[in-house]
């Protein structure tokens, strides 16, 4: 008796035969060469890309002006025009149409008298100055330690930018991209990616007090491009801090002493740990600016590390005396 | 055509709470508050005003909105359910996209079933736990579900996706258990339409005794009706519209008027020829064992170790939060915190904190720290679990004597660098936002392994001026195990739980 399951298949044609002989060589063959392309030795294929290096952002050197601009003042906005104007014009370090970065200190959610962070009107005049010097974006970027919208918000920062025409580019998780620093003790950092898609970089510190690395002025500032774990730096700080300032050299540099944090750095928090200074200094040598902030702090150059070691790299020189300077009220 | 029927009012006003809801949890965040009653569907919900106050008497702040939605209830049935309710809409919307069926089938689905009475046993169960003082309305409640859901895993989600809407990948402590139950209830409606709202949701239990009460219905005239049951058909509460219709299971959603071709069923006052509806069908057999279960559990549920009963070191609670106590009474676990926490520090606890506490924030310094300036987690908690700070109360800035704590940081010197291992950190030291900083070092000359000495700051803590934020846990570079941890031990909002004689 024949099954009750009884559908035939119908025989099939010599083409039939040809195509589907064809299709399971193919398929055999495929699996050939899948092995082929993509035998390896290990588990894992290492997902490599692209390593950065900084580009050089300083303008060329020009003897006809001073190398470091003290200005004392009131306004934050005169003071900065008028120390710009001494050291040629912002038209010598901003060319038109260039994209400018530039970097405070805006690591604390803290309030602008506290003085953890740079003075955000102080920001707001560079940016102005930028964008005078017809730069066709200006954007203002830091990692702070805290979190990133509080503190370029509560730091009075976010609105100063935004006033004065530039953007705030927070950096979020994939904004970091893989950078080789070529230092003594930073290699590989990843970096936010801001810095290696401008022209220029100006380089925005607020003078502070830091307990382990005795200050926080303009080579310090540099902690603030690094992600990951970067509090691992705290245990060669020294070596570190020069690192970082050799592997990124900004345009120019205009640190802020109109308050200064004396104690309790770098948070602060309270008003009695807050000496005003109304200063002002700009510079193209880091070492020299860095050296000649020590008297808001009470310190000398043989008390910071850090400064002899930049010298000793020659990023610049600690007696910022022998430079040509100016010193002017606005 | 009409477009102004009864149904596209109902649909319009579905498409704008859900989107109003969705808009407020993601407007739940620093940048983006300003002052916005946030919470508000919290707020709303009668089931969470009705057990907070069985718990602690009192009917807090927002939530006397709630009350808004007693009134329309009483008056007009259950509208929440289908106009306002997020979940609800949700539901009734997964439940569309998921079926394609013949008309027999839905006339089978949206009939009333006897499952749909176990809503009123859960109610029953969780208002008795609550008159006995626990509070666990959490776990069923549909906005403190559905918020939870949003905050601690779909948000994350849409994150993951590519978004701009956190600056972080946010991370959530079990967020995959608060996502899998999430789904499962939308999928449930894969083979029961609304299954969440018709046979699990307590609100709707609770509402549907208030519309027991409503003079406006929906009314089936008797003598129009031929009995042909399309009105069934769409019908969103499984209430029988085509018979004695339920009142208590009635969404008033209105499908039933616009899809009756003989015109027989309107929304109003009785009229001669309008049908009977039906009573409340429970069990009162299965009612009263509900009710004998929820007393016989309570004390076993007391019977525990917890936060409360021994103090928990990993039961740190956001700032603001009120004596563990009262916080396991308020706390509905509805995420709000977890959601507008910059730092991502406050998670859904598992069972650090005892059963009670599952879902309810904790504090978990290895994904963020509290923000030493930042109060937004107290003033988005709907219930006062968390009760609102400003920043000079939190800080303890004048006219404020002390900073609100939550507990004390401990190093572990085994783990920490310098102390165990002769090497410079003190990256705690540098980030603790107290001032004067609560921690300290003294600089010691130290032996090495080779025989030579060196300076070395070796970092120590002053328990008197530790707010507990965390931020030094966080940032410590041995980060697997922090070498300074933060455990609960004075807390501010405990009378017991402390370690240090005071003056």
């Amino acid at each position: 008796m024949p099954s009750k399951h009884n559908k035939k298949v119908t025989a099939i044609t010599r083409r039939q035969l040809l195509a589907r002989t064809a299709a399971s060589v193919g398929l055999a063959a495929g699996a050939g060469l899948w092995g082929y392309l993509f035998y390896h030795e290990n588990p894992v294929r290492r997902q490599g890309g692209k390593i950065y290096t900084f580009k050089n952002y300083r303008v060329s050197d020009n003897r006809l002006f001073p190398a470091l601009v003290i200005v004392h003042g009131k306004e934050p906005l005169k003071m900065a025009r008028a120390a710009c104007e001494k050291m040629g014009g912002m038209e010598r370090f901003i060319s038109p149409g260039d994209r400018v970065l530039i970097k405070p200190n805006a690591g604390w959610d803290r309030q602008p008298e506290q003085a953890a962070n740079t003075n955000p009107a102080l920001v707001e005049a560079v940016v102005r100055l930028c964008r005078e010097a017809r730069a066709s974006e200006v954007w203002v970027t830091d990692v702070p330690i805290n979190d990133p919208y509080r503190s370029f918000a509560r730091s009075g920062i976010e609105a100063a930018v935004m006033k004065a025409g530039g953007q705030v580019r927070y950096a979020a998780e994939n904004d970091f991209v893989r950078t080789n620093l070529h230092g003594q003790v930073l290699q590989v950092w990843p970096v936010s990616r801001f810095y290696h898609e401008v022209d220029k970089v100006i380089n925005l510190p607020v003078v502070k007090h830091h307990s382990l690395s005795k200050c926080t002025i303009a080579m310090k500032n540099w902690y603030g491009i690094l992600g990951g774990r970067r509090n691992r730096l705290h245990q060669d700080i020294n070596r570190s801090i020069a690192d970082l300032a050799a592997s990124v050299r900004p345009t120019m540099t205009i640190a802020d002493a109109t308050r200064v944090l004396v104690r309790n750095g770098p948070t602060g928090g309270n008003l009695s740990d807050v000496s005003v200074e109304d200063t002002i200094i700009a510079g193209l040598d880091e070492v020299a600016l860095d050296a000649y902030c020590l008297r808001f702090l009470n310190l000398h150059v043989e008390d910071v590390p850090f400064l002899k070691e930049g010298e000793a790299r020659g990023l610049g020189v600690t007696d910022w005396n022998s430079l040509n300077h100016v010193e002017l009220s606005v | 055509m009409k477009y102004l029927t009864l149904r596209n009012i109902r649909r319009i006003y579905s498409v704008f709470f859900l989107g109003l809801f969705v808009l407020l949890v993601a407007m739940s965040d620093f940048r983006n508050m300003k002052g916005y009653e946030v919470s508000l569907f919290l707020e709303l919900d009668p089931l969470v005003s009705l057990t907070t106050f069985l718990t602690s008497w009192t009917v807090y702040k927002g939530l006397a909105l709630s009350l808004v939605i007693i009134m329309g209830t009483v008056l007009v049935g259950r509208i929440f359910c289908s106009w306002i309710c997020p979940m609800g809409i949700l539901n009734q919307w997964t439940s569309h996209l998921f079926n394609r069926r013949r008309p027999v089938d839905d006339y089978g689905i949206n009939a009333y079933r006897p499952l749909y009475r176990m809503k009123y046993y859960i109610f029953t169960a969780l208002i008795v736990l609550a008159l006995f003082g626990s509070l666990q309305v959490g776990l069923f409640d549909p906005m403190a579900f559905i918020t939870r859901s949003f905050a601690t895993s779909l948000f994350p989600a849409i994150n993951y996706w590519g978004t701009d809407l956190y600056i972080r990948q946010p991370l959530f402590h079990g967020g995959v258990l608060i996502a899998l139950i999430f789904l499962g209830v939308l999928f449930a409606n894969r083979f029961l339409s609304r299954f969440w709202c018709r046979a699990l949701c307590p609100l709707g239990a609770f509402l549907g005794l208030l519309s027991g009460f409503s003079l406006l219905r929906i009314r089936r005239d008797v003598e129009k009706c031929t009995d042909c049951q399309k009105c069934l058909r769409y019908c969103h509460g499984g209430c029988d519209p085509h018979a004695e219709l339920r009142i208590t299971e009635c969404h008033v959603c209105m499908n039933c008027i616009e899809d009756c071709p003989e015109g027989a069923i309107h929304f109003g006052l009785p009229r001669g020829t309008s049908s009977m509806h039906a009573p409340l069908d429970v069990n009162r057999r299965r009612l009263i064992e509900t009710a004998v279960a929820g007393i016989i559990l309570f004390p076993m549920m007391r019977s525990v170790v917890n936060a409360k009963s021994v103090p928990q070191e990993g039961v740190v609670r956001p700032p603001g939060s009120i004596e563990e106590g009262d916080f396991l009474r308020r706390c509905i676990k509805c995420g709000e915190c977890m959601r507008v926490c910059p730092t991502n520090v406050i998670q859904p606890a598992l069972l650090e904190g005892g059963f009670e506490g599952l879902w309810t924030p904790i504090l978990i310094n290895k994904i963020g720290y509290c923000e030493f300036n930042c109060v937004l987690c107290s003033q988005v908690c709907p219930t006062g679990a968390i009760v609102p700070l400003t920043v000079e109360k939190k800080v303890g800035r004048p006219p404020f004597k002390k900073p609100v704590r939550i507990g004390t940081a401990f190093y572990d010197r085994g783990r920490c660098l310098p102390w165990a291992m002769n090497t410079e950190c003190i990256v705690c030291e540098e980030v603790c936002p107290t001032s004067p900083k609560a921690i300290w070092f003294e600089t010691t000359e130290v032996k090495l392994h080779d025989g030579r000495t060196r300076s070395l700051k070796l970092p120590r803590l002053d328990p008197a001026i530790c707010v507990g934020c965390g931020i030094c846990e966080n940032k410590c570079p041995v980060h697997d195990r922090p070498a300074i941890r933060v455990s609960s031990i004075g807390e501010s909002r405990s009378p017991s739980n402390q370690m240090i004689l005071e003056g």
